[in-house]
């Protein structure tokens, strides 16, 4: 049942990635050149409505449907967020995708976010292999 | 009310649909929101038997919902796309479909692929859920995902449609 929940969830999401058209190059190249505000305004209003439910969720001691305590993990902070970040961020403005709508391209039948896919998956091997020598 | 939801959702509505992921998925399964770490997962699957630590030290049966919200997304992309659209969405510039625009994809690709997995997380993880979260390795991750794509669009992307 819990998989299942996880499926909805995950088909919700593509949606709204798809009608929102976050998954488009160029809402992303417009975002970077601050030519409209759409992707900052989306953002924003995605980021106020999560935060606002996690405080909702916290404060009122919310459960899951299958009533276990919730317990959301911050990530540490380690010096891939700036390296990582950096690197993911340029290949986010040449793709004009990060991973969740590389996925819902995938799924939508553009065949090129294939390519972005296998890059992605080699990039991750990448990581994979030079991970005991990069600085955390 | 069918037409409208043919067209591009409006930010103010597809924005806080965007942030509900989070407590939909907290509520209905416990799990934290994020993307990139299904690709770590897809690769353990790939390799069951890999001698990198970065394969070998984590149970991906354990984190196979990951796979299994991603796969969602697929389907959801191809719901919206093909019966919640008026009009084909435009995913990118035509120039893409060359020889030079698949290899500007995979090196793209690569950068997602390693840059996400440097950073523990994406858009969604770091972005999305970790700002949700009040975190401030997240700001920091989220603040270089920027810098990046900024250097990005009026630098490399800029170069590489100037040939």
């Amino acid at each position: 049942m819990r998989q299942f929940y996880i499926l909805l969830v995950g088909i919700y999401f593509g949606i709204v990635l798809v009608k929102s058209e976050v998954v488009s190059w160029f809402r992303i190249s417009k975002m970077f050149q601050f030519q409209e505000a759409y992707m900052y305004l989306i953002i924003a209003s995605a980021v106020v409505v999560g935060a606002i439910s996690i405080f909702l969720i916290k404060r009122l001691h919310g459960k899951t449907v299958f009533g276990e305590d919730i317990m959301p993990q911050a990530k540490p902070y380690q010096k891939g967020v700036i390296i990582g970040g950096t690197l993911f961020g340029i290949g986010w403005a040449i793709t004009g995708a990060c991973p969740g709508p590389i996925y819902a391209q995938i799924g939508s039948g553009n065949l090129l976010a294939l390519v972005t896919f296998i890059g992605a998956l080699g990039g991750m091997f990448l990581y994979a292999v030079l991970q005991p020598k990069l600085p955390h | 009310m069918i037409a409208w939801l043919l067209q591009p959702w409006p930010w103010y509505i597809s924005g806080p649909l965007i942030g509900l992921t989070v407590p939909l998925l907290l509520l209905l399964s416990g799990k934290s929101f994020g993307i990139s770490s299904s690709l770590r997962y897809i690769g353990c699957a790939i390799v069951p038997h890999s001698k990198l630590d970065y394969l070998r030290s984590v149970a991906w049966r354990e984190h196979s919902w990951n796979l299994i919200f991603v796969l969602g997304v697929a389907v959801g992309g191809f719901i919206a796309s093909h019966f919640l659209s008026a009009a084909p969405i435009a995913f990118l510039p035509n120039s893409y479909q060359s020889v030079s625009g698949v290899i500007a994809l995979a090196i793209g690709g690569i950068l997602i692929g390693f840059g996400t997995r440097y950073a523990n997380g994406c858009t969604s993880g770091h972005t999305i859920m970790g700002l949700s979260l009040l975190s401030w390795p997240s700001l920091v991750a989220s603040v270089f995902f920027f810098i990046g794509g900024l250097i990005s669009t009026n630098l490399v992307v800029r170069w590489l449609f100037a040939g």
